[in-house]
């Protein structure tokens, strides 16, 4: 039989983006909670003289999703010539129902029994041969992070047959996996680990709640440390000892006032380059993305991939799942918050692990309306904060006020009720030091390659507008908002304008206007609130379609003008 | 004793009577390899009808409260 392609499938958080990436080579994210992979990924890898191409899919407990993210799997599953099935280990049991599930299909099946080191640790025994014989297809022993067992894997997937059992109802199903389990599983007694001690704390409400303002502290702390760092000491050194006289170099060869001079190095103050205000593209054009964002990117990434790594975010879900249903959502949305705080784009998709339309509406629009990306965090702290922290505190403050404010709103006026949580508590692991480090390589070579060209792009667009005059003209025509309603200049249009496409660039562009502090504050909370960014807005099309995002849209510039023109009135500084 | 699992004090274990509720619901919860005959135990519960946490196997699962309430256990001992 030729392969084309080869389908990953499998529960929550068994390993499957492991096993893909040992696979494929290719580089994916890979975490410890359930719901890391919420769209498929395709890689190629070799077998024999093909090339078939593999899916790595979100995670389901079985044929019947639940959430879009499953969906997506169900629906990947026509289209696979051969199927791995990738099975905890440590949960035989409960992975077995998909399992059975998948081998009434008339697809070749190959099991792969992942997590196996884990398994023997745990005192958990299992029979691979015998459970092989049952089943009637291969069964792998894996362990996708040694990357033991992976070459046996391979060589079964290439005379993989298909084994169309009689189907069972789901009763059924449980009645022979128990029977499967007595045959071939034996447990071991053994106490608790350290680990597991501490996993059982961390979800109690008394000692979880503690725990959770401990981790989110030190979180905060470290991010914050490691980007100061690396600004103070490595970047801004660089930009200003080495990239500056460079910059001085080449715009005395261009000749002051020439085209090119205007575009690639920008405004010079006194014979100076000032990175923050030149808006040239080698200038301010690199030194926004390189010395302001980078190192809060690096920081943030860092910080929560060891987060994910050890586990926490679905105990951290848990704990938030009261206050999150006054918001209409439920624990688990706390996912895509979060991974929204580093960019709104992945946080967008990730509201795909929550169960209806409902919930992706209003989840999405909080996200936009609310949590800034580390780009704009860092942007704002970049330049509020030379103002004084408490400036900052008072936007980050009112964004989260807003947060909360908008999710019970939203809860009241939308229709439906928000759905409880279920949700599986992965054990937690000591994240291992390369594996961090090879997702935080993923996300920076991400932020690159994504960002650097749009700030750029954003920089050659501000150069244009005002070569053309546009922002004269558009000046006038939002003025009433601007000047009236949020106390603005009306040269800060042009930052609402590149808004759109970067915000980390927008934010930037306030500095050269010479704003009062108290501007500077709206104008950066205005920012934040009143659109997201480009890529996210595709994203968000996509995911809630045409008429829910024009709704999120204008709840989302309305929000800005009232919260604007709020701030306008009540701020006395 | 039979209880639901809100009831349960926390430490309590038993095994699964049944799970009232729709086909959907039994689907979902059965998914997640709790279902009759099934070892449970409460490990926690979080206040404000808040979910309850059981381990089944070796595995922890945070179940909402309105779900929680529709998990029927009879008590050991």
């Amino acid at each position: 039989m030729d392969i084309k392609k080869i389908l990953l499938i499998g529960n929550p958080n068994v390993g499957k983006s492991v096993i893909f990436s040992r696979l494929t080579g290719a580089k994916v994210i890979i975490s410890n909670y359930p719901g890391t992979t919420v769209e498929f990924t395709q890689g190629y890898m070799k077998l024999g003289d093909a090339t078939p191409a593999i899916i790595d899919a979100p995670g389901t407990y079985t044929l019947r999703p639940t959430t879009k993210a499953e969906e997506v799997s169900v629906r990947m599953l026509r289209e696979g010539d051969v199927i791995v099935n990738v099975v905890d280990a440590t949960n035989l049991e409960r992975n077995l129902y998909l399992t059975l599930e998948l081998l009434e299909r008339d697809t070749p099946v190959v099991v792969a029994l992942n997590i196996w080191d884990d398994a023997k640790h745990k005192g958990i025994e299992i029979d691979a041969e015998k459970l092989e014989k049952i089943l009637g297809v291969p069964v792998i022993p894996t362990c996708g992070l040694t990357g033991e067992g992976i070459m046996e894997l391979v060589r079964h997937i290439r005379k993989a047959k298909p084994k169309k059992r009689k189907p069972l109802d789901s009763a059924e199903k449980w009645k022979y996996i128990g029977t499967i389990i007595g045959e071939v599983q034996k447990l071991h007694h053994r106490h608790h680990t350290f680990l597991e001690i501490l996993a059982d704390l961390s979800v109690k409400p008394l000692t979880g709640i503690p725990v959770a303002l401990l981790v989110l502290f030190f979180a905060f702390l470290t991010v914050r440390f490691i980007g100061e760092s690396l600004i103070g000491y490595i970047f801004e050194p660089f930009f200003e000892a080495v990239w500056a006289p460079l910059m001085i170099r080449l715009s005395e060869f261009l000749g002051a006032g020439s085209f090119l001079n205007n575009i690639l190095i920008g405004g010079i103050v006194d014979g100076k380059v000032d990175f923050g205000q030149s808006f040239g593209l080698l200038t301010t054009g690199l030194f926004v993305p390189f010395a302001m964002v980078l190192p809060y990117i690096v920081s943030f990434y860092f910080v929560l991939g060891i987060l994910e790594d050890f586990g926490y975010l679905p105990r951290l879900a848990v704990l938030m799942d009261n206050l999150m249903h006054k918001l209409g959502l439920h624990g688990y949305a706390v996912i895509p918050m979060i991974l929204g705080l580093g960019c709104n784009v992945p946080g967008a998709l990730a509201t795909r692990l929550l169960e209806g339309r409902r919930e992706k509406f209003i989840a999405a629009t909080l996200m936009a309306v609310a949590i800034p990306c580390m780009a704009q965090i860092a942007m704002i702290t970049g330049l509020l904060g030379k103002r004084g922290g408490r400036y900052v505190a008072l936007v980050f403050g009112v964004l989260f006020f807003l947060l909360i404010i908008k999710g019970v709103i939203l809860n009241k006026l939308t229709k439906g009720k928000s759905p409880e949580i279920l949700l599986e508590m992965p054990p937690y692991r000591l994240p291992q030091f390369r594996p961090v480090m090879r997702k935080l390589l993923i996300r920076i070579t991400g932020f690159l390659r994504e960002a650097v060209p749009y700030v750029l792009l954003g920089i050659l667009f501000v150069n244009i507008l005002y070569a053309l005059r546009v922002i004269d003209f558009l000046s006038d025509v939002f003025s009433p908002v601007l000047r009236g309603i949020w106390g603005l200049p009306e040269e800060a249009i042009g930052a609402l304008l590149i808004g759109f496409l970067r915000k980390d660039v927008a934010i930037g562009m306030l500095a050269p206007l010479n704003l009062t502090t108290k501007q500077l504050v709206i104008g950066s909370t205005v920012l934040a609130i009143y659109f997201p960014c480009i890529a996210t807005f595709m994203v968000l099309i996509r995911e809630l379609g045409l008429k829910d995002m024009l709704k999120s849209a204008i709840i989302m510039i309305s929000t800005a003008i009232i919260v604007g023109g709020l701030l306008n009135f009540v701020l006395k500084f | 004793m039979i209880k639901n699992l809100t009831e349960m004090k926390i430490g309590d274990s038993g095994i699964v009577k049944e799970l009232q509720g729709g086909m959907g619901f039994t689907e979902r919860i059965r998914g997640m390899g709790i279902y009759p005959g099934k070892k449970i135990k409460k490990t926690g519960a979080h206040f404000w009808r808040g979910p309850v946490t059981v381990v089944v196997d070796s595995f922890q699962v945070a179940i909402g409260y309105g779900m929680a309430s529709r998990v029927i256990v009879e008590l050991e001992g």
